[in-house]
């Protein structure tokens, strides 16, 4: 008989993928400025470390918040004993009005409909605990974010079929692709219980246009199916045009009260946003009152510490500062991006035009040895081991076409994104005079690579393709 | 449209202990601002040792502050979502737990798992160790929650094990081997015994003979043993608090691999808000499998950081460990004699933050209805909610746990007053005819009336 679940035996956490290998290799050798400049940049981390000092500034300022006082006096006993899983009060009003800030204050969220979680990574695995059976499917555009893979499916035996979305129209959802997810759906038996959509977009870092969350809309009305929109996201959008959530088009579209409406979920987290994910704040909003009822129910596996539910809202009920933040976090990560972009320009790299999110979708096909998954595996390799940058391959995210990867640029100083676009630059340059020298002309070449090909590559070349071990 | 577990409801949250909540909620008693209101009695909660934990709190702020040697560790904890947990709070907990069992037991910081709270890590337990459709025997009267927490979206079943009064509920081979049988019976597969030391409901440790006896049984049949001992730090009379990792130890078996322990602070240190729970196990898969599993209910490292500083301050914990016990203590004499005092007799306990409160003489029958009225006359007419036995899966109608460490002296004079008045009130309208007017009866009936009559207004819904 068998000892353990076949939920530990079988690896469907999916723990084994290259998106969790590589944060292995740079955990063995992570980059310092000072005490290990040779090592591995992180750029595989979402994190938004870019606003710490606001919020710090806050709290200095506000003591009675992370004191556990209130006016003065210790609420310390309330808060040891808040176990509710109704949340607090005063904390999902405050999220449900930064929500709404976060929306440009164009759509309404009402806390009663706010099922707080342990982080979003809890939300979406309630939420599918809550809508599907084990078996039936979700379907969810590619690429995605490779932590669903665990999230959606490990414990709750649902199942994800990828809509393929491809780089020719910017990876846009298509009609076609919907339907054509939905009879593969069919194909392999599964039940589609509903699409789910990371808005903006992970990894992409665009934005869902209208007319692609009006597709959905329609899809999921005439398939009568659910619709899950993860804005995480949400408050990091940087470009011109405003975030444009679900919730927009739902109220647009003057579906709000409809049943229709029911059957659309938004996850929020302010892991992003804010940087917080050791926090571990997420937060589901549903207008279907079985789900709340339910997902709250649910939520005893995975509560908000009261401690930590008080700390933010007294932080998110201070208007200023939410105005002030949202204001800052856009320009600084708009900065960012731009060093990125540039950056990679500067080496020939270019990336999907982004205006949201953490990160850059970063074009490297024209770096292949051959347009396959394995030569997008061997040139992520090449990537940590050699120019000692951790960034996420496409296919660990599901992407369809071999090449892209994504490359965070919030949870690094500027210095270091500098040095991080050095070593690509140079790493290219590299690349470039290898793939000249087998071509003809060789003394012509022989002159570039001398002058192009610094000692760091030719040293790397010769050594060892085995990590670091510091 | 939605899942069944949506749908069926298997949340077990229709059961009688979380009505009396509800009831509860509609009408709380207070002191000053509602002294005819429902005395709230069926809450484990530990309320008597916050002045200790504060007065740590105001001797260090920077704690609280995050900062540590005056510089600010919040970016650090922003950002710190690893699930192995925070390595200075692993190990803090690491010597709390064995500073509970009297350092006869060591704990290993990489064997421990954190969690949101003791309800996600025996759910965890259940999804690492059992298929749907497995079962768990759980010694009865157990804990109503882990109906919920246990099997409804793990979709692994409980059977429990009988235990009666007439041998203190003490855990027999031959129940054991009954319960195994009817799991058979019914055609699940049982992959392990899931206990509670001490005891919720009944306030009794596990005895070193009953943990042997567990443990050859779940070795012979190859099976977990889970031991949730999230009320080890509440045992305050003899005899001693014995872990299961302390009797496996004897029996050779420490390094067992079917062995887990589950902790938590929400009821030793009264945190339930601050959702600190751990799993304990030598075994690596499981440890590895659950420290994934945890993503789902990490502990938020605000929190971690709070208490690994509080825990790791050996003085502190020492004396609060030797405080708590001891007022525990005392608060339950207080109930047991103000129980006796009316004629009421309880489980003799030595841990927990309840009794285990005998009322078979009071039902009108000796069955689940008689039960279930006599509940209802509690919570409506007496303003008191306790939790039934039989929302605790006992076996023997009558019983019920009355929670003694959420309320203050001046409350529990006030349920206890009720309590006589009530049972007075019995006693004179079953004694037909005999209605003699003594001094002490007219004082009695005064007492009486004052209570019931304004009780016997308040709407009580479970009474429909």
């Amino acid at each position: 008989m068998k000892q353990l679940s076949t939920k530990v035996t079988s690896n469907a956490h999916g723990q084994d993928s290259s998106y969790f290998l590589g944060w292995e290799e740079y955990e063995k050798n992570p980059y310092d400025e000072i005490k290990n400049p040779n090592g591995i940049i992180q750029m595989g981390l979402a994190e938004n470390q870019l606003c710490f000092d606001l919020i710090e500034t806050w709290l200095a300022k506000n003591p009675d918040a992370a004191g556990l006082k209130k006016e003065g006096q210790s609420i310390f006993k309330e808060l040891a004993l808040f176990q509710d899983y109704h949340g607090l009060p005063e904390f999902k009003k405050a999220l449900a009005e930064f929500m709404e800030e976060i929306r440009g204050n164009r759509v309404t969220f009402d806390p009663s409909k706010i099922v707080l979680t342990a982080g979003s990574t809890s939300a979406n695995e309630t939420l599918m605990f809550c809508l599907a059976e084990p078996g039936d499917a979700f379907l969810l555009p590619t690429p995605y974010y490779p932590g669903f893979d665990r999230d959606l499916k490990w414990r709750t035996g649902a199942e994800i079929v990828p809509i393929h979305c491809s780089s020719s129209n910017g990876f846009q959802i298509t009609e076609s692709a919907l339907q054509q997810a939905y009879q593969q759906a069919q194909k392999l038996d599964l039940k589609v219980k509903g699409v789910l959509v990371t808005n903006p977009s992970n990894p992409l870092g665009t934005m869902l246009t209208r007319r692609e969350l009006n597709l959905l809309v329609d899809f999921i009305t005439s398939k009568n199916i659910h619709l899950i929109s993860d804005e995480i996201y949400s408050g990091t959008v940087f470009g011109f045009e405003q975030f444009v959530s679900v919730m927009d088009v739902l109220k647009d579209k003057k579906l709000e009260n409809s049943e229709v409406s029911r059957r659309v979920h938004v996850v929020y987290s302010l892991s992003k946003d804010l940087g917080l994910p050791g926090f571990r704040v997420g937060a589901i909003y549903s207008n279907d009152e079985m789900v709340v009822s339910a997902a709250t129910k649910m939520s005893s596996f995975g509560l908000v510490s009261s401690q930590t539910q008080y700390l933010l809202s007294a932080l998110l009920s201070d208007k200023k500062f939410t105005g002030t933040y949202l204001n800052e976090n856009q320009k600084r990560l708009k900065i960012r991006q731009k060093q990125l972009v540039s950056g990679l320009e500067a080496a020939g790299v270019t990336c999907l035009k982004s205006n949201a999110g953490l990160f850059c979708w970063v074009d490297m096909r024209h770096l292949l040895d051959t347009n396959t998954f394995e030569a997008e595996l061997e040139l992520w390799k090449k990537i940590v081991y050699e120019v000692k940058l951790n960034i996420s391959p496409g296919s660990s995210c599901h992407c369809t076409e071999p090449g892209w990867f994504r490359v965070c640029f919030a949870n690094m100083s500027e210095e270091t994104l500098d040095l991080a676009m050095k070593r690509l630059k140079e790493y290219v340059e590299s690349t470039d005079s290898r793939r000249l020298i087998s071509k003809s002309s060789h003394e012509r070449i022989k002159s570039l690579r001398k002058r192009t090909v610094s000692n760091w590559v030719f040293r790397v070349s010769w050594t060892d393709r085995v990590p670091d071990e510091r | 449209m939605l899942s069944s577990k949506v749908i069926n409801e298997s949340h077990g949250q229709d059961s009688s202990y979380f009505l009396g909540w509800q009831e509860y909620e509609k009408n709380p008693f207070h002191e000053t601002l509602n002294p005819s209101g429902i005395v709230q009695m069926g809450l484990a909660e530990n309320q008597l040792s916050f002045d200790l934990i504060e007065s740590w709190l105001d001797d260090h702020p920077e704690v609280l502050g995050l900062k540590k040697n005056e510089e600010s560790v919040f970016k650090h904890l922003a950002l710190f979502q690893d699930y192995h947990g925070l390595p200075a709070f692993k190990d803090a907990m690491a010597k709390f737990m064995e500073k509970i069992r009297g350092s006869k037991v060591k704990f290993n910081a990489n064997k421990m798992v954190l969690t949101a709270g003791s309800t996600s890590a025996n759910e965890t337990l259940m999804f690492c160790l059992a298929n749907p459709g497995d079962a768990f025997l759980i010694p009865a009267p157990y804990y109503p929650g882990f109906d919920r927490d246990l099997k409804w979206r793990t979709g692994v079943e409980i059977v429990p094990i009988h235990c009666v009064s007439s041998n203190g509920y003490k855990i027999t081979k031959e129940a054991l081997e009954d319960a195994y049988e009817r799991a058979h019976k019914l055609n699940l597969n049982v992959k392990g015994v899931l206990i509670t030391n001490p005891s919720n409901p009944l306030g009794t440790s596990t005895t070193r003979g009953e943990l042997d006896l567990l443990l050859t049984f779940t070795s012979a049949k190859k099976i977990h043993m889970v031991s949730d001992e999230i009320y080890s730090g509440t045992v305050f009379d003899s005899p001693e608090f014995t872990s299961v990792l302390e009797v496996a130890k004897d029996k050779n078996m420490d390094l067992d691999e079917k062995i887990h322990v589950v902790y938590s602070l929400s009821k030793d240190l009264g945190l339930p808000g601050f959702r600190v729970g751990l799993i304990y196990s030598n075994n690596e898969k499981v440890v590895s499998a659950a420290t994934k599993m945890s993503s789902f209910g990490l502990i938020s490292s605000q929190t971690q950081h709070l208490l690994a500083n509080l825990l790791s301050d050996e003085r502190f914990t020492t004396k609060y460990l030797e405080v708590n016990r001891k007022r525990l203590r005392e608060r339950r004499d207080r109930l047991v004699s103000g129980l006796k005092k009316a004629g009421i007799g309880c489980l003799k306990s030595n841990g927990g933050l309840f009794c285990w409160v005998d009322l078979r003489h009071l039902l009108k029958s000796n069955t689940f209805e008689a039960e279930h009225s006599l509940w209802t006359k509690i919570v409506c007419e007496v303003g008191l909610n306790i939790s039934p036995g039989s929302s605790c899966h006992s076996d023997e109608p009558g019983w019920f746990r009355v929670c003694f460490a959420n309320m203050s002296d001046q409350t529990l004079e006030v349920a206890m007053d009720r309590v006589h008045g009530f049972v007075e009130a019995m006693v004179m309208n079953t004694n037909h005819g005999k209605q003699k007017r003594t001094m002490w009866d007219s004082r009695r009936r005064s007492l009486i009336n004052k209570w019931v009559s304004k009780l016997s207004s308040v709407q009580c819904e479970s009474e429909r």
